[in-house]
């Protein structure tokens, strides 16, 4: 490989790493033609992992880290004085062909900086996906971002090769949006969010394709001082206007040449651990956004306990709750019960009562479950109401980051 | 009662445990009288014993659990599966629901070591290009934990169906010539390529990728299991990678905000947001770009007439004839639109013509080329252009030929039956009718007269609405 494109690769995936998404799941099923390349398989496949315990399944790359915006919280706002770069589009489509005839990766996540204008930017990002598709024959994956600024027609355009379109939110409220990113607009966001939601119904519908695995976004959690329950606001209302297939959080992390209006500090990453459980406590438990907040204390999550054991804590009168007998909504409620682990036990229990060992059997939660839960041969009785039952059952903190 | 001995080969012996298996239980011997060994040449259980046994039949899950447990390396796996078996014939058929049963979910831990073990091959199977060779060939070794080769095969196929493949292990190998997969013996590490020329490029992506202000190397061993690094050309950058971590982030936090260079360059922002296009020439331009958003079509039609007309007609899509002359309304139903235009009083030469789709949506039925109705969605891909073409033409009166059209400038699907006669298009004062096309495919003489009047009434009401100074709401015509 060309000297020069492998220093292009380093600093424009340097420049790409601080969007959290990586995945490559929900794209329909397909298979590689005789001429062609590429298949997707329905959850996706993590290739590699770095040390920070992320999952490299995409080559997430920019077109170019030259940037007209000036986002403060962002490495490649044009104030920075990072290096910069910039990839021809036969540059990115013979990388993405090259990696992944060699089974480095499951496809493409393309990004960019603005240059010139977001409509040039956007054609250029398009171009790539157009590239792949017609010329090579790819069917592996492709994620596009898609930059709510650019004219509406290239989003129209963009979901026809694209597997998966992301717009990142970035920052939860309008304020901080105007403070950090001055370029950015929240409504304009929203209506290309709106836009995009619509097509990939009716494509759906239709059967055509259209961003087929739909739309993610990100937001940046600790950049601004909105509270945990203000983040979850915000995620409840993406998930139910625009049916996103995920909101990413990504603890605000040090860049090099930081701007000087944002906190130089460690990550928060237990927070942003707890924003993903809490996430998942919405989508599928059954929580809804006030009783997570409930949970903890002035709008920020418990970060010593997950949040639904902190639910659990807080609403004691509910527990202890039956296993062979409980409904399956009251189990996903009981800490230390995945949705999983709850659907084995409903199946289960209708042949058999089950005991402890059984339910040890089918969690890894037993020990945070047991002061919730009866079986055949256990009951928490007083236990549940111990005033040291938080202390007991905050797990040891793993190494998480350095600075612990 | 004596221990039946069981010999399978070794690796993933399913056609033997299933000869097994019915053989088995056709002697209704119960897994306690049974034990299960595996040797490279089977020799105390011979085809002959099983030959006419009837087939056992097994719920799904069961028969699919036993494909995937035969692949493990467990000694005991055929064992296992074998009481599962035994239980699920003799009064349990529904065990596999059952899943805090200790066999069942022993066994389902054994399925899920293999699936995982196949995910992995799926994910860390890294190929490398054969030296000296003008066709491109690749080459990869791997070990895997089980016995997981066939199993992983499709996988690849589907995947690099246009490659020349092989994968080499350890326990048997693979090539894919781009038509057939042949299985083959056992090989050594040193008969793979040592190296790849796209290799250190990845490496370097893979280190950039790393961020060192979230390091955590328990996690990533958790999902790269330190086996596998041996195989892995990037992992050699991982001691490195932990090592220098701490360092790096310090410098970040330590390093103040340096000053920026050259911040503001005014006329590059201002000139980032003037990208609209200017005029009819520009738009056209962008979408004869893009290429059509809906199967079919040789060329993008573009609307036609003054850049500034009073009136703008929207149709559906250009059909044969517009596809092949690039021009709307050229065909029959442009015809006819041409001819009752006329006899209303309006001036085709005056008006813009323009689709809701710019492309010939069809499909190819021999030589014939049979339109097809653009969906919903397909309408929508178009709207933003349609949208930008009346910004820029910035019409009096807009009018709607057929449900397509309505559906593109409304943005919602409204029977014409219902919503014929005057509208509003958002800032657009409109009018709904039929599609020309609509008249040519009515059956009889009398309602085709018909219809034809009153889309000429249509017509002639359009052409005074559009001569109306619309503002003041001075109408020849009263309102609906």
């Amino acid at each position: 490989m060309d000297e020069k494109l492998s220093k292009k690769l380093r600093i424009l995936a340097d420049a790409a790493k601080y969007d959290a998404s990586c995945s490559s799941s929900g794209a329909p099923k397909r298979k590689a033609d005789v001429d062609g390349l590429g298949s997707t398989v329905g959850t996706g496949i993590c290739h590699a992992y770095t040390p920070d315990g992320r999952c490299v399944s995409l080559l997430k790359i920019l077109l170019t880290n030259y940037c007209l915006f000036d986002c403060a919280y962002c490495v490649n706002r044009r104030s920075s004085n990072v290096k910069r770069a910039k990839f021809s589009v036969d540059e990115v489509v013979t990388l993405t062909i090259e990696f992944y005839k060699r089974n480095y990766i499951e496809g493409l996540f393309l990004s960019s900086g603005i240059i010139r204008s977001p409509d040039y930017t956007m054609e250029q990002m398009i171009l790539v996906a157009k590239k792949l598709r017609r010329d090579h024959g790819f069917r592996g994956y492709i994620h596009l971002k898609t930059i709510p600024e650019a004219s509406p027609w290239l989003i129209e355009e963009a979901g026809l090769w694209a597997d998966r379109l992301s717009i990142n939110l970035e920052l939860p409220t309008e304020q901080s949006l105007e403070r950090l990113a001055p370029e950015k607009d929240g409504a304009s966001i929203e209506t290309a969010m709106a836009q995009m939601f619509e097509r990939i119904e009716e494509a759906r519908e239709e059967r055509r394709h259209f961003s087929p695995a739909g739309q993610t976004t990100q937001m940046i959690v600790g950049a601004d001082e909105t509270t945990d329950a203000d983040v979850l606001r915000t995620s409840a209302k993406l998930y139910g206007h625009y049916a996103m297939k995920r909101v990413y959080y990504s603890a605000f992390s040090p860049i090099p040449d930081s701007s000087a209006i944002l906190p130089l500090k460690s990550p928060p990453l237990m927070r942003e651990s707890r924003l993903y459980q809490a996430d998942w406590l919405l989508r599928y438990y059954g929580f809804d956004v006030d009783e997570i907040a409930a949970s903890g204390e002035r709008g920020m999550l418990d970060l010593d306990i997950d949040p639904k054991l902190a639910w659990a804590l807080k609403n004691r009168h509910r527990f202890p709750v039956d296993v062979n007998r409980a409904e399956r909504e009251m189990l996903l409620r009981v800490p230390g019960l995945g949705a999983r682990a709850v659907d084995k036990i409903v199946v289960a229990r209708k042949h058999t009562t089950l005991r402890l060992e059984d339910v040890a059997r089918l969690t890894s939660g037993l020990k945070r479950a047991k002061p919730f839960l009866i079986t055949a041969d256990h009951h928490p009785k007083a236990r549940l109401d111990q005033l040291n039952l938080r202390e007991r059952l905050i797990e040891k903190p793993e190494q998480l980051s350095l600075f612990a | 009662m004596n221990l039946r001995r069981i010999t399978l080969k070794n690796g993933a012996d399913l056609d033997g445990f299933r000869k097994a298996v019915r053989w088995l239980i056709a002697e209704e011997l119960a897994p306690q009288h049974v034990v299960f060994a595996i040797d490279d040449a089977p020799g105390l259980f011979g085809d002959e014993q099983a030959g006419d046994a009837a087939p056992v039949s097994l719920p799904k899950g069961v028969a699919r659990l036993i494909e995937q447990v035969v692949c493990h390396h467990d000694p005991e796996r055929y064992a296992l599966l074998y009481q599962l078996v035994w239980r699920v014939l003799n009064g349990e058929r529904d065990l596999l629901e059952v899943a805090s049963d200790p066999l069942v979910h022993r066994i389902d831990l054994t399925a899920r070591s293999v699936r995982r073990d196949l995910h992995k091959m799926h994910a860390f199977v890294r190929f490398r290009r054969l030296k000296g060779d003008n066709l491109e060939r690749f080459a990869a070794w791997f070990e895997p934990e089980h016995f997981i080769l066939e199993a992983a095969a499709s996988f690849f196929i589907d995947r690099f169906r246009s490659m020349d493949w092989a994968i080499l292990t350890p326990i048997g190998s693979m090539r894919w010539d781009r038509a057939m997969l042949i299985f083959g013996p056992p090989a050594s590490r040193e008969d793979a390529p040592g190296e790849d020329s796209f290799e250190e490029g990845w490496r370097g992506y893979y280190e950039s990728v790393f961020n060192p202000a979230r390091v955590n190397p328990t996690a990533m061993r958790a999902e790269m299991p330190k086996k596998y690094w041996r195989n892995l050309p990037e992992t050699a950058a991982i001691p490195g990678l932990i090592q220098t971590a701490a360092q790096r982030v310090e410098r970040m936090i330590e390093q103040e905000a340096t000053m920026p260079a050259k911040r503001t360059p005014e006329r590059a922002l201002e000139a980032m947001w003037d990208q609209e296009p200017k005029s009819l020439k520009e738009l056209n331009a962008i979408i004869a770009k893009a290429g059509p958003l809906v199967p079919g079509a040789t060329q993008a039609v573009f609307g036609e007439g003054p850049a500034h007309a009073e009136i703008v007609f929207v149709g559906e899509q250009p059909g044969d004839q517009e596809d092949l002359q690039g021009r709307p309304f050229v065909g029959p139903a442009g015809k006819l639109l041409s001819k009752a235009m006329r006899e209303a009083g309006i001036e085709r030469e005056q008006a813009y013509l323009t689709n809701a789709v710019k492309h010939f949506k069809f499909e190819q039925r021999g030589h014939r080329r049979i339109h097809s109705k653009p969906t919903a969605g397909e309408v929508k891909h178009y709207r933003p252009w349609l949208m930008k073409e009346l910004e820029l033409v910035r019409p009096k009166l807009v009018v709607a030929l057929g449900a397509t059209a309505v559906l593109a400038l409304s943005g919602k699907a409204t029977p014409i039956t219902r919503s014929r006669g005057r509208a509003r298009f958002g800032a657009y004062e409109g009018y709904i009718t039929v599609h020309p096309s609509y008249l040519l495919r009515l059956p009889d003489e009398a309602t085709k007269r018909e219809a034809y009047e009153a889309f000429l009434n249509d017509l002639r009401r359009i052409h005074d609405l559009a001569q109306a100074d619309l503002d003041t709401g001075e109408l020849p015509l009263a309102a609906e």
